[in-house]
């Protein structure tokens, strides 16, 4: 499709920098209307930066944004919402106090500048844009009561109440299933049709080759490359936004033929989750387990770790029956666990990554009087922080600076440093970037390779034939099928999946 | 069953705190057979008047995500300014007084609003700065000395003694409860059903959120400031005709015990939480305690301690509904659904 309607929307040579650090350089961007523009780059490449000064939420130290043939030196939020912009935040902007009606309907009253608010006009309003997604949302439900996946699409349902001329999606399918992102896909092509211009970012290649029609990278601030995304394959994506290519090859180590069993699961269930789940985990060995969202993947890994206990089943650790009833239960057996929802669940967002790093594990670097060994605890830190190369100008940086493939491997090193026998990692590598993702895998097969027993639940299919050697596929709560070996296939998986 | 049980408690624990009371009311009428009376009751009415004016204003700053030490500061200064602007008899009825003391009111919570709103300092510091500045000024500039009934402008004296009814023994209910039932009314009425009672709440919520949705923040911020300073100011001249002195160095270290009612009552420390009705709870069973211990012979000296276990358990309470309430839906269930 070529565009040669007058662009929407029109940002130049934007250039911001946070206390120094340059997250833009002089980027420049336009959007004609009816195309799907992505957006791609590494992780704190400053694509969320750049969303945020188009939707008047950051100022810009310079550079120029034209909406619909008027320029602005700096919008506000309003301003730009009253030009059409609609954003869909990485991190939600979401109320949670507030109802998901409230929350979905609140930007429309707004921006049609009311005085009174109408209980009765804001369900009906955030009624028809779930109807129109074909959502069952509770929205009467406070958001704080509601999973990241619900957060996560009354976040979309709220850009798309109001009628915009240019919609933000800033990773909008992070927590969504598959099914999910169909449908979204539905609505994006509807409005594309409307003549809506939009925006897509999103860490999944696959998305954004299906969706886009155009395609610009950002590195270190800077747009590297701008294009036709008919043009472009997986792999010269990757290479444009790392600068390198990235291999997604498969590559495990073979695990010794006497390595011990480390963690064996026997008939496990628990009511709504799942049913009769059996499965074993060797020294050194990866175990994928993927399923769709609410297939009962997560809820494996949380009761195996405690956290909502099984009904029944039994959980043997080196040989030896473990009664798991509590989280301290599975962290006394060497039992790890890497959340889903790191934001909320595995991070101080506001205190220092070094601290961050050791939170879990202080009890280890006690002294025998009962201090804490400051100097052992510095050396984790630089080894841990040199080993996952984070990308922060120091370990005193706070989390909440981090960009999300950082945060992400911060997490890991907090885990890490407990040096638990077998780590659960759940979407370890959710919202990251490709060379982020290969190095986080490669992190894993070396734990692995040192006789950790690592399980990794996920829905990111080439990543876990990249690394695992086993796979469990996992529907309605049950195990429908376990792969290994030469059997491991992508698009085996994929159906068996949906299945 | 639990779900019945839920809705009785109310989203801020309302029923609970109804419940509280109506126990407190029959071990009370148990203990002291001059307990049950329309007397005790005009008199808890009476003394809730001027904490529940208070009150609100602290709800509404509590909504939004600060906490105000500086409203009793406002309303003594605005009240105490007022009557000595129409103390040598230059006119001015009820109506006229509440209007003036009001605007200036409004002023001094414009000030709170702009320092909090424009610089993003944390809201107690400034309200415990201006607390003091608004005391020193007045002092210092204003006046110090004590307004007896005699020297009070005369429609406040004779607001003094408007009753609405009387009743044998003196027991009375003062007609100031009329326009205070009025103002309840009007704040529950605006944080239900008005885009800006709805902004505060999410503001509360969180403040960068409600930035990038489109409120603008430091107007909404400023405007409530000035209508929690104006509700200040009209407590303060309701505590002036009720006590029919002028006392400039009335009211200011009272705020603490107006905060612990309306955080009794539900509202959230931590912002976005609280509701009118809670709030209207929680300063009648904080008063109906001041009030009667001594009648069911507790010495007052327990006064204190009542209402900080009654905090205590009240934080309690909302520190437990929260954690009860994220329990996660069940995974499989919803893929069913969907
Ligand atoms: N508030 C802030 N203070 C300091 N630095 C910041 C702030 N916000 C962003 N940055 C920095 O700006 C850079 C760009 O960040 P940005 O969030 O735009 O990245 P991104 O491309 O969206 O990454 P991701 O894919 O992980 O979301 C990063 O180096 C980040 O650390
Ligand atoms: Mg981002």
């Amino acid at each position: 499709m070529t565009v040669t309607a007058t662009p929407v929307l029109e940002v130049r040579d934007i250039v911001k920098t946070y206390g120094g650090v340059h997250a833009l350089d002089g980027v420049s961007l336009s959007l004609a209307p009816g195309e799907v523009h992505c957006l791609a780059g590494e992780n704190g490449s400053g694509k969320s930066t750049l969303i945020k000064i188009i939707s008047g939420v950051e100022r810009a130290d310079s550079g120029a944004i034209t909406i619909d043939g008027t320029t602005h030196g700096h919008l506000t939020p309003n301003e730009a919402i009253r030009s059409g912009v609609q954003v869909i935040y990485q991190d939600f902007s979401l109320f949670p106090n507030l109802s998901a009606a409230e929350n979905i309907a609140m930007l429309s009253e707004l921006a049609e500048r009311r005085v009174l608010s109408s209980r009765s006009r804001i369900r009906a309003a955030a009624q028809r844009v779930v109807d129109d997604l074909g959502l069952s949302l509770d929205l009467d439900a406070e958001v704080e009561r509601l999973s990241v996946a619900d957060r996560q699409l009354i976040a979309i349902c709220r850009a798309l109440v109001n009628d915009a001329k240019v919609l933000i999606m800033d990773e909008p399918t992070t927590a969504l299933t598959y099914s999910e992102v169909q449908r979204l896909f539905v609505i994006v092509r509807r409005l594309q049709q409307r003549g809506v211009a939009i925006v897509f970012v999103s860490h999944k290649l696959d998305e954004v080759l299906a969706i886009s029609q155009r395609l610009t990278v950002l590195r270190n601030g800077r747009v590297v490359e701008s294009g036709d995304a008919s043009g472009y394959t997986r792999r010269a994506v990757s290479k444009a936004m790392t600068g390198r290519d990235v291999s997604e090859t498969r590559l495990v180590n073979d695990v010794a033929p006497d390595a011990p069993q480390l963690l064996e699961v026997e008939h496990l269930s628990r009511a709504g989750g799942f049913d009769d789940v059996s499965f074993a985990l060797r020294a050194g060995e990866i175990l994928g387990i993927t399923g769709l969202l609410g297939s009962g993947r997560s809820e494996i890994a949380e009761a195996v770790f405690g956290i909502n206990p099984a009904d029944s089943g039994r959980i043997l650790v080196q040989g030896k029956p473990r009664r798991i009833a509590s989280i301290h239960d599975a962290v006394d057996a060497g039992i790890g666990y890497v959340p889903e929802d790191r934001l909320t669940q595995g991070l101080f967002l506001d205190i220092p990554i070094a601290e961050n790093m050791v939170a879990a594990s202080l009890d280890a670097y006690r002294t025998r009087f009962g201090l804490l060994d400051r100097r052992r605890i510095r050396r984790s830190i630089a080894d841990l922080f040199g080993r996952l190369r984070i990308q922060a100008p120091n370990s005193s940086a706070v989390v909440r600076s981090l960009s999300g493939g950082n945060a992400q491997r911060v997490v890991l090193a907090k885990w890490l440093d407990r040096k638990p026998a077998i780590l659960l990692l759940n979407g370890p590598t959710v919202g990251v970037d490709v060379g982020s993702k290969e190095e986080i895998v490669t992190i894993l097969r070396e734990q692995a390779a040192a006789g950790m027993g690592i399980v990794v639940i996920s829905d990111d299919i080439p990543e876990l034939v990249s690394c695992c050697h086993r796979i469990l596929i996992i529907h309605d709560g049950h195990v429908v099928a376990e792969l290994a070996g030469d059997d491991i296939d992508a698009d085996e998986i994929q159906r068996r999946m949906a299945a | 069953m639990t779900a019945r049980l839920a809705r009785l408690r109310g989203p801020n624990n309302e029923g609970l705190l109804l419940a509280v009371i109506v126990l407190v009311v029959i071990a009370m009428s148990l203990a002291s057979p001059a307990f049950f009376t329309a007397g005790t009751f005009f008199a808890l009415v009476r003394s809730s008047m001027v904490p529940l004016i208070f009150a609100l204003g602290v709800l509404l700053v509590l909504i939004s995500g600060g906490v105000d030490v500086s409203f009793p500061a406002i309303a003594i200064f605005a009240a105490y300014t007022t009557v000595t602007l129409f103390m040598d008899g230059s006119g001015g009825t009820a109506l006229v007084i509440f209007a003036v003391a009001m605007l200036i009111g409004a002023g001094l919570g414009m000030l709170n609003g702009v320092v909090i709103a424009r610089f993003r300092l944390p809201t107690l510091i400034v309200t415990l700065g201006t607390q003091g500045i608004f005391k020193g000024v007045l002092i210092a500039y204003i006046g110090s000395a004590y307004i007896s009934a005699g020297d009070l402008p005369s429609a406040i004296t004779e607001a003094s003694d408007r009753h609405l009814v009387d009743v044998a023994g003196g027991g009375y209910l003062h007609f100031l409860i009329v326009p205070v039932v009025v103002i309840v009314l009007l704040v529950a009425a605006m944080l239900k059903w008005t885009v800006f009672g709805r902004s505060i709440y999410a503001i509360g919520g969180d403040t960068e959120a409600a930035r990038r949705v489109g409120i603008r923040v430091v107007r909404t911020q400023v405007w409530l400031y000035m209508l929690v300073g104006a509700l200040a100011a009209f407590g303060g001249v309701v505590y002036v005709i009720l006590g029919k002195n002028a006392n400039p160095q009335s009211l200011v270290g009272t705020e603490l015990d107006i905060i612990a009612a309306v955080v009794l009552g539900g509202a959230s420390i931590f912002g976005g939480r609280g509701s009118v009705g809670g709030t209207v709870l929680g300063v009648v069973l904080v008063q109906l305690i001041n009030n009667n211990l001594v009648l069911v012979g507790i010495p007052s000296t327990w006064q204190r301690a009542a209402v900080g276990v009654l905090l205590l358990l009240g934080v309690s309470i909302q520190a437990f509904a929260a954690t009860r309430g994220r329990s996660r839906p069940v995974a499989v269930q919803k893929e069913v659904a969907a």
